[in-house]
């Protein structure tokens, strides 16, 4: 069976997918503090420097037409109150400049009573700058006093520095936790179907029930499939299995009318050639109702070694069995069936298949042993495993070449007048060897057959 | 013996009652499991032979219906399935033995002879002549009340020859029941198991005589 091919992993996507959100989210996170961050810190200093400002631009006066500005020390001293920053100054009556820092930057104001705000470099430090203008009559008309405050960012620049930080690690925390929710998401989605699979994994190689345990509704339809599949499967193996039956009692039972009326007329014939001629003929239909018979073993042995039972098998019991089974057969012929040793041995496997290896070699003993012989079966249980012995004493194997008697329908030399359909070892090879042994064919040294299963310790 | 034959092939059976009467049986033959389990109700049955596969069921319940009754008749299935993978089902369903088709009659006469000496076949159609008693269920043959042992073969031949006293019995006919069909004997193989029949008979007052020839027959003197 080739092995499903592997294209992804469902958990292994899930997890990333999940990760890269919760990470998108960690960094969104992480921006949105920190310019919320600076949004807050810049407004609140604004409002200072404006509140400044407006208290500078409170102290000015217009007084008979001349105008004269009185710096209130509270003005400045509430931006001093922040951190040690540095505050600069400039008042400016129109064009013309009043007093404070000649060269700070004025922030251009849009109409003459607003302020203005404006971040700029001045004497080499990042600055934040007010400007705030209001008109004031004066002899000549009117006259537009701009007073501008500026104050240094190295503070606030800390402030934010600090923020960020910790934006950063609540950005880093967000996705830790996040990344373990996804791993116990992912692991958590893929459960079903990890339970499915074990569900499955668990069966018996005969279990073909379909999966009734509760699934969650997308596995709904792959249970389903699943569960057609079987329940097909169930009914080709009964079909196949029905018509192995239905084949074998087509061609049995009309050999069996022409065996049985052969017999009969045996009766009556007394000519030595057609006493002679019917004998033939039963032999020929013994022989191909035999081959019949084993073809369809074959066939049978083949469909169960595609799932091999585990079950646990007494091996003595197994012997005393086959042999029971054969006695009326090798009684006929006076041949004496004896197990001569009966080790306890018990191994794991199929028992149909071995009674069907250990009948075929049984059966082979006491058709090439010639009549009141004995045939003998060995149970025991050696260094390297139980192993059963069948001797006959028949004409034992002309040649031991295992690979080729153990080939379909290769029969030994001096096999001819013995009914068989070379497929009797085919089977206990077979049997044996997918049960983890091995066949092993010799001669006795005083003469007729050995063959013997292995069986390996399980 | 008494047989009850449920075979639905009717040439087939024709056949098998044919063959089974040649060896002086008596067979009744029941085509469905309806009539079989009728003749079963009425008459005692040496042995059944059951066919597996029936017009009006399965084989099986034929025999649970038959353990049901708790009767001690023995049953030998008749199968034409592939025979390992059968075999535990019938012999757990209480079938005594089972035989695939075609049958061997041999066969069929030696497993009959297994199955109703496992049951102790009873003592009912001992045969007597003389001094013999002969019990052909259980295969035992006594002469002066001690038992005789004798091979499987010597005893099939005994049981002819007592099942047709005085009749002359040529040596082919005894070959066709002795030897099975894939063993290459010749005629002269049945004298030597006539020699050791009449050794074992010396002093009980029945022998087997040759008629010059024609072949033996079993004469009580």
């Amino acid at each position: 069976m080739t092995p499903p091919v592997a294209q992804g992993s469902i958990r292994r996507r899930l997890l990333l997918l999940l990760l890269l959100v919760s990470a998108a989210m960690a960094v969104l996170l992480y921006f949105v503090v920190q310019s919320v961050a600076q949004q807050v810190a810049q407004d609140s200093q604004d409002n200072i420097l404006a509140a400044s400002a407006r208290s500078v631009m409170d102290g000015a006066r217009s007084v008979e037409g001349s105008i004269s500005v009185d710096l209130p020390y509270s003005a400045l001293s509430m931006l001093d109150s922040v951190t040690d920053e540095r505050v600069f100054y400039a008042v400016w009556l129109g064009p013309e400049f009043l007093t404070g820092y000649r060269d700070l930057p004025r922030p251009p104001l849009r109409d003459q009573s607003t302020m203005a705000f404006a971040s700029r470099e001045f004497l080499g430090e990042q600055v934040r700058i007010v400007s705030v203008g209001r008109p004031f009559a004066v002899h000549e008309g009117q006259v537009l006093v701009e007073v501008s405050v500026a104050q240094t960012l190295s503070g606030q620049r800390q402030t934010l520095t600090e923020i960020s930080h910790m934006a950063l690690a609540i950005g880093a925390g967000f996705f830790a936790i996040s990344a373990i929710l996804a791993l116990l998401v992912a692991r958590s989605t893929i459960r079903p179907l990890d339970l499915l699979t074990a569900s499955v994994a668990r069966r018996g190689p005969k279990d073909l029930r379909p999966v009734s345990a509760p699934v969650p509704h997308e596995m709904v339809p792959l249970v389903a499939s699943l569960n057609t599949l079987m329940q097909r499967l169930e009914a080709s193996l009964a079909r196949s299995e029905d018509f192995i039956a239905e084949a074998a009692h087509r061609v049995r039972t009309p050999l069996a009318i022409v065996r049985t009326k052969a017999e009969i007329i045996q009766r009556s014939v007394t000519k030595a050639e057609n006493r002679a001629a019917l004998r033939e003929m039963i032999h020929a239909i013994d022989d191909s109702s035999r081959t019949a018979g084993q073809l369809l073993d074959h066939a049978m042995v083949a469909f169960r070694l595609d799932n091999l039972a585990q079950e646990t098998i007494d091996l003595s019991a197994l012997v005393q069995d086959s042999v029971e089974r054969l006695r009326p057969i090798s009684e006929i012929k006076d041949i004496t069936l004896m197990v001569t040793a009966s080790d306890a041995a018990t191994i794991k496997g199929d028992s149909i298949l071995l009674q069907s290896a250990l009948h075929n070699l049984l059966d082979n003993a006491v058709k090439y042993s010639p009549a009141g012989s004995r045939v003998e079966v060995a149970l025991r249980c050696g260094d390297f495993g139980p192993r059963i012995d069948v001797r006959d004493t028949g004409a034992g194997f002309a040649d031991l070449d295992l690979e080729r008697l153990t080939g379909r329908f290769e029969r030994g030399t001096n096999s001819s007048g013995i009914v068989g359909s070379g497929l009797g070892l085919t089977i206990a090879k077979d049997v044996i060897e997918a049960h983890g042994g091995q066949l092993r064919i010799g001669n006795n040294p005083k003469g007729g057959a050995c063959a013997s299963l292995l069986f390996p310790w399980s | 013996m008494r047989f009850l034959l449920i075979e639905d092939n009717s040439a087939l059976a024709a056949a098998v009652v044919d063959r089974l009467s040649l060896d002086g049986h008596v067979v009744d033959h029941a085509g469905d499991l309806e009539t079989a389990k009728d003749y079963a109700a009425t008459t005692e049955y040496d042995l059944i032979l059951l066919d597996i596969m029936l017009p009006d069921g399965d084989g099986r319940s034929f025999l649970a219906h038959h353990r049901d009754k708790k009767t001690t008749t023995p049953v030998i299935v008749l199968t034409a399935r592939s025979e390992v993978s059968d075999r535990i089902s019938l012999l757990d369903l209480g079938a005594d033995d089972y035989m695939v088709k075609p049958i061997d009659f041999a066969e069929l006469e030696a497993r009959c002879r297994a199955v109703l000496r496992r049951r102790g076949g009873g003592a009912r159609n001992a045969i007597v002549l003389g001094k013999l008693e002969f019990n052909p269920a259980s295969g035992t043959l006594k002469v002066d009340g001690t038992e005789i042992q004798l091979r499987t073969r010597e005893l099939r031949l005994f049981e002819v020859f007592i099942n047709a006293p005085e009749m002359v019995l040529s040596k082919p006919a005894l070959v066709d029941r002795l030897f099975s069909y894939d063993e290459q004997v010749t005629e002269n193989a049945i004298e030597v198991y006539v020699a050791r029949l009449r050794k074992h008979l010396t002093g009980s007052g029945v022998s087997i005589t040759t008629v010059r020839g024609l072949g033996y027959k079993l004469v009580h003197a």
